[in-house]
């Protein structure tokens, strides 16, 4: 009979500790595989830990508040048939989990010049045809958490921080998609990297779209959440709450729309969005782009009627509950396009629906 | 993103700034250290502490200027200095020093601007050291916000961290009023997640580290620390404050205070300084005068004795404010109940 | 006039004393057993000894952060001073001063100072006291080279010249304001002469020597008393040690700090006085004996006191309340 430790969870590069914000089954209560057994929080991302194996939740170790490195024992799962002496026994002698990228070099972030500008961005697995992951607007590499490390298990992933984002320079040209698709060109080359696959959110699918449009021999295949470029409609006040908001509660506020779970939006997490908008330049940059983005209360760049000239695979994939750009966007496009619309999600499927999002990124790739 | 202790947040301000802005001076007693020493070292020290470390050998000794022991004309030097085109961050050792020098403070670089009609800006930083903790006695242990923060004309900032300090100093380099910055000699070597690049944090908004609905306590420096400790024990009991910490005294964020006690009714407020005419006082006047309807308790003060501060160990232990008494005071109004009952 | 042998045998157990206070001191600082800032005056005993050996009891002395000399050379107890700086009940100050703030009125001590300039004023009012009150006493004022540029100071000098008080600012010059030469601090002036031209004599004397020292302050300090004429000596000194304990003196040089103890004001004073027959080596070897059995029992009792009672915590604020 076995017995199944619950740990702590490493999502995205940059997590070494996390959180325990809630217990979601009792203690001693009997839980199925994929079952939610316990909330976390980390700087970066909150989520639930899933049980790998049925069985009852014999012990919960740590209680809510406390906060433990990645790879700590949080509780543990058995059958009710064993020994509480067993238990305490393989907890007594429990050794903290080495969780994949734990100090090894990949959950750094590495840094390249590519157009006279610093790039920051995480590098982790190997092998294949890169998969470059394209933030968006506001956004960075470390957002991709609970991406980055599923798909790096297979193979060689970037994520990468535009400029004006996270750790990259805050410098940005006019803002415009098009120019922007030729910064990631001059990144990838930076890289040495001739063809990737790319993943963009967002105005990174924007970005994403553009450079399949100029450089398609580049680009293996194209996976768009919830894309800018395919129709008008934006949350205008979302966009400009975001470049306005100078606290953390006004940042709070204006983060929920874009989940449907709000209570993803940790005073943790805006925090890390005010930090970064106190960066010299990160207020300009963000100004610049937004500037870009917009005509008006629409969007400014139109790719619809190009997606069927890209000869790729490509998906798009919506949250059905997506706030800031309308999934009705997702409707109508050229049969060669692979549509997903998932259904517990807002604009950020790559955190509220990451399984899923990981499968459809698989098989795009798979199809290339 | 790397662990930085304040001191090193510190001295990485006071760097980026003077690479960016060739106007920026550094000056004070020992900034480098070893001037005219047989050793010819002329980078000994970096300031008694260390925070200032390294900048002479990057800018020389026209940027980071050592001074004799003259205090007056050091603050005197960097307000004519600032209001002639240079940048100053003038050095005061010890806080406590301000003795011998405040009237080239609060008497000339602070009235400059209103005196002069508007037509005047000064923009220097007096940098100085703060607080009890290190054993040092009277005279090089006081906190004395409040003797800066009483005068109109100057910003006076008190940051509790070194993420804070970094992003409030630079800040201060950059703003064009005088600004004094007090660093809290007990906390140069916390460390704390401090981006590599420039940020500044506004003047007058205040951090809420914590948020919760029983108790608010205000409190500034090392006794946000204390005062976060205290909130980690109260909530074991049920008891859920919110912490806020104004990160500076002038401009100081009174919304945020307010808006929190109106949702919390209680309010405690943290002071390492003596508690007449002080820091907490003035907070406590806040909300007497302006938020009295959302009090269901009296407001508490937790500060140090109306005494000097002591050098004997136990003694200034017993005198600085720390998180059993901050927890007392919470538990005092709390088990109070309704106004009427306090 | 030739010092009579019990006044030379007591003046060296006084630098003695000093010395080996300043050693233990230095030593319990490092280990961690005397919390605080502690500047240490070795090297700099001939200074205060020969100053204050001209002194009596209603002379005053004011000192700064450099202070543990001042006050065993002014007769304070060096129990009472151990005491203080371990931070132990029935200290000079109860616990509540430490190193830097020592202060011993009884034998009148005015205080060591935390604050560089600030006992350069303060002489000058014990002066006026003794003026005013037809005292018959002086005071001393200790100052150090870095001192002897605030402000104060120089206003204190102005003050003394005007009112015409009884006050001796001795300079003690080593070299060094914490850890800046006084050739870049000063400007390369002339200490001494940047106090006369406030309209005072003003003297120089070599500090490793305690004779000279000596000499040159009865002169200076009976003209005083005699005229009430403020005045000015510049000792020069070695300060042996750090600024203050734990300080590494990158900015001194290797072959500067192999020859700053060469000239030890205490072997000087041995050699001149053996050679002139006038005290044997053994009593010198008795009083080192003495002086390191009191400097360690003095610490020992020191380590083992109680630390003061925590409810003084809030006392002697104020005279009245
Ligand atoms: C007003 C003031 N400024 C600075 C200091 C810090 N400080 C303490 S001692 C010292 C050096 C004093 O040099 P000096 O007067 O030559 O005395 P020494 O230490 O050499 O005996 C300094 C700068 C202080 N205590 N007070
Ligand atoms: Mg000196």
């Amino acid at each position: 009979m076995t017995i199944t430790a619950v740990i702590m969870p490493r999502w995205g590069l940059t997590m070494e500790e996390g959180t325990v914000t809630a217990w979601l089954v009792p203690l001693g209560g009997t839980v199925a595989v994929g079952q939610e057994l316990a909330e976390v929080e980390s700087s970066k991302l909150a989520g639930t830990v899933e049980a790998t194996v049925s069985g009852v939740l014999r012990r919960t170790i740590i209680e809510v508040g406390a906060t433990v490195p990645v790879g700590a024992l949080l509780g543990v799962i058995a059958d009710a048939a064993v020994d509480d002496a067993e238990i305490d026994a393989f907890v007594g002698t429990f050794e903290p989990v080495e969780v994949a990228a734990g100090e090894d070099e990949s959950s750094k972030p590495k840094t390249i010049e590519a157009g006279g500008l610093r790039w920051s961005y995480l590098r982790s697995g190997e092998g294949g045809v890169p998969l470059v992951l394209i933030h968006g607007f506001g956004g960075d590499a470390a957002g991709w958490g609970f991406i980055q490390g599923a798909i790096a298990a297979d193979q060689d992933v970037i994520a990468v921080d535009l400029p004006g984002h996270g750790n990259s320079e805050k410098t940005v040209t006019d803002g415009s998609l098009d120019a922007q698709a030729d910064a990631v060109i001059g990144f990838l080359d930076a890289l040495g990297i001739d063809k990737a696959h790319l993943a963009g959110h967002s105005m990174g699918g924007g970005i994403a779209i553009g450079i399949a449009l100029k450089a398609p021999g580049r680009v293996a295949s194209l996976t768009l959440l919830a894309p800018v470029g395919l129709g008008d409609g934006i949350n205008v006040d979302y966009l400009k709450g975001f470049v306005a908001a100078r606290k953390r509660r006004d940042v709070e506020t204006v983060l929920r729309q874009l989940f449907v779970n709000e209570a993803l939006v940790t005073p943790a997490l805006a925090e890390e969005i005010i930090r970064y908008k106190r960066l010299d330049g990160a207020q300009p940059a963000l100004e610049t782009l937004l500037a870009a983005l917009l005509n008006g209360q629409a969007q400014r760049a139109q790719y619809r009627d190009k997606l069927g000239a890209i000869k790729v695979p490509v998906s798009v994939i919506w949250g059905a509950q997506d706030r800031i750009i309308p999934p009705a966007h997702a409707v109508g496009l050229p049969a060669s396009v692979r549509v997903e619309t998932v259904a517990d999600s807002g604009h950020m499927p790559q955190v509220e629906a990451a399984d899923q999002v990981n499968k459809i990124l698989k098989e795009t790739i798979a199809k290339a | 993103m790397a662990k930085k202790s304040m001191r090193t947040a510190i001295n990485e301000a006071i760097r980026l700034e003077m690479r960016r802005d060739p106007t920026v001076i550094l000056m004070g007693e020992d900034v480098a250290g070893g001037q005219g020493g047989s050793a010819d070292v002329t980078d000994a020290f970096g300031g008694v502490l260390g925070v200032t470390k390294g900048l002479y050998t990057e800018f020389g000794p026209s940027r980071v200027i050592d001074t004799p022991i003259i205090e007056s004309a050091i603050m005197g030097t960097a307000a004519g200095a600032a209001v002639s085109g240079l940048r100053p961050i003038a050095e005061l050792m010890f806080s406590d020093f301000i003795g011998v020098c405040y009237d080239q403070i609060f008497n000339q670089a602070a009235k400059f601007r209103y005196m002069f009609g508007g037509k005047a800006q000064t923009p220097m930083v007096m940098r100085s050291m703060t607080g009890a903790g290190l054993r040092a006695a009277a005279q090089h242990s006081q906190s004395l916000h409040a003797l800066f923060t009483m005068v109109p004309g100057l910003k006076v900032v008190v940051p509790s961290g070194a993420y804070d300090a970094k992003g409030l100093l630079i800040e201060a380099i950059r703003d064009n009023d005088p600004v004094i910055f007090l660093e809290h000699k007990a906390m140069y070597d916390l460390e704390e997640e401090v981006p590599d690049e420039a940020y500044t944090i506004p003047f007058g908004e205040a951090n809420v580290l914590r948020e919760g609905k029983d108790v608010t306590i205000v409190a500034l420096a090392r006794m946000v620390r204390f005062s976060m400790e205290a909130a980690a024990n109260l909530s074991k009991l049920g008891i859920e404050v919110t912490v806020i910490d104004p990160r500076t005294t002038s401009p100081l964020d009174t919304d945020t205070i307010l808006e929190s006690v109106a949702e919390t009714g209680r309010l405690v407020v943290v002071d390492e300084a003596n508690p007449r005419c002080s820091f907490a006082t003035d907070v406590a006047a806040l909300v007497a005068d302006q938020g009295f309807k959302y009090l269901k308790a009296p407001i508490k003060l937790v500060t140090a004795p109306h005494a000097p501060v002591p050098f004997a160990p136990n003694l200034e232990d017993a005198y600085i404010p720390n998180a059993a008494k901050i927890e007392a005071a919470v538990l005092s109004i709390v088990a109070a109940g309704g106004r009427n009952a306090a | 006039m030739q010092l009579d042998r019990d006044t030379l045998a007591e003046s060296y157990r006084t630098m003695a004393t000093i010395r080996a206070f300043e050693e233990r001191v230095g030593a319990d600082s490092l280990s961690g057993l005397i919390p605080g800032f502690v500047h240490l005056y070795a090297g700099e005993e001939a200074s205060a000894t020969g100053i204050c050996l001209e002194l009596g009891e209603k002379d005053w002395i004011g000192s700064n952060h450099r202070g543990h000399g001042h006050c065993i050379a002014k007769g304070s107890s060096v129990e009472g001073m151990m005491l203080e700086i371990y931070a132990r009940e029935g200290g000079l100050c109860g616990g509540k001063g430490g190193s830097m703030h020592i202060a011993d009125l009884s034998v009148g001590m005015l205080g060591a100072n935390g604050i560089v300039g600030g006992g350069a004023p303060l002489a000058v009012g014990a002066a006026l006291s003794a003026k005013t009150l037809k005292t018959g006493g002086v005071c001393v004022g200790f100052i150090g080279d870095g001192a002897s540029n605030q402000g104060t100071t120089a206003e204190a000098m102005t003050m003394a010249v005007v009112l015409k008080v009884p006050v001796i600012f001795v300079i003690e010059n080593n070299g060094y304001g914490e850890f800046t030469a006084v050739s870049y601090h000063s400007g390369g002036i002339d200490l001494a002469a940047r106090a006369a031209s406030f309209g005072m004599e003003a003297h120089k004397v070599d500090g490793t020597d305690f004779f000279a020292v000596n000499e040159l302050a009865r002169e200076v300090i009976a003209k005083t008393r005699a005229t009430n004429m403020p005045a000015v000596i510049e000792v020069a000194v070695n300060r042996w040690h750090g600024h203050f304990t734990g300080d590494p003196q990158a900015y001194r040089s290797a072959e500067e700090l192999a020859t700053v103890r060469l000239s030890d004001p205490l072997v000087i004073f041995k050699k001149r006085v053996i050679e002139a027959g006038l005290l044997p080596q053994e009593l010198f070897d008795k009083i080192d004996g003495e002086v390191a059995d009191r400097i360690d029992s003095a610490a020992r009792a020191a380590i083992a006191a109680p630390p003061p009672d925590i409810s003084t915590v809030t006392t002697d604020v104020y005279v009245s309340y």
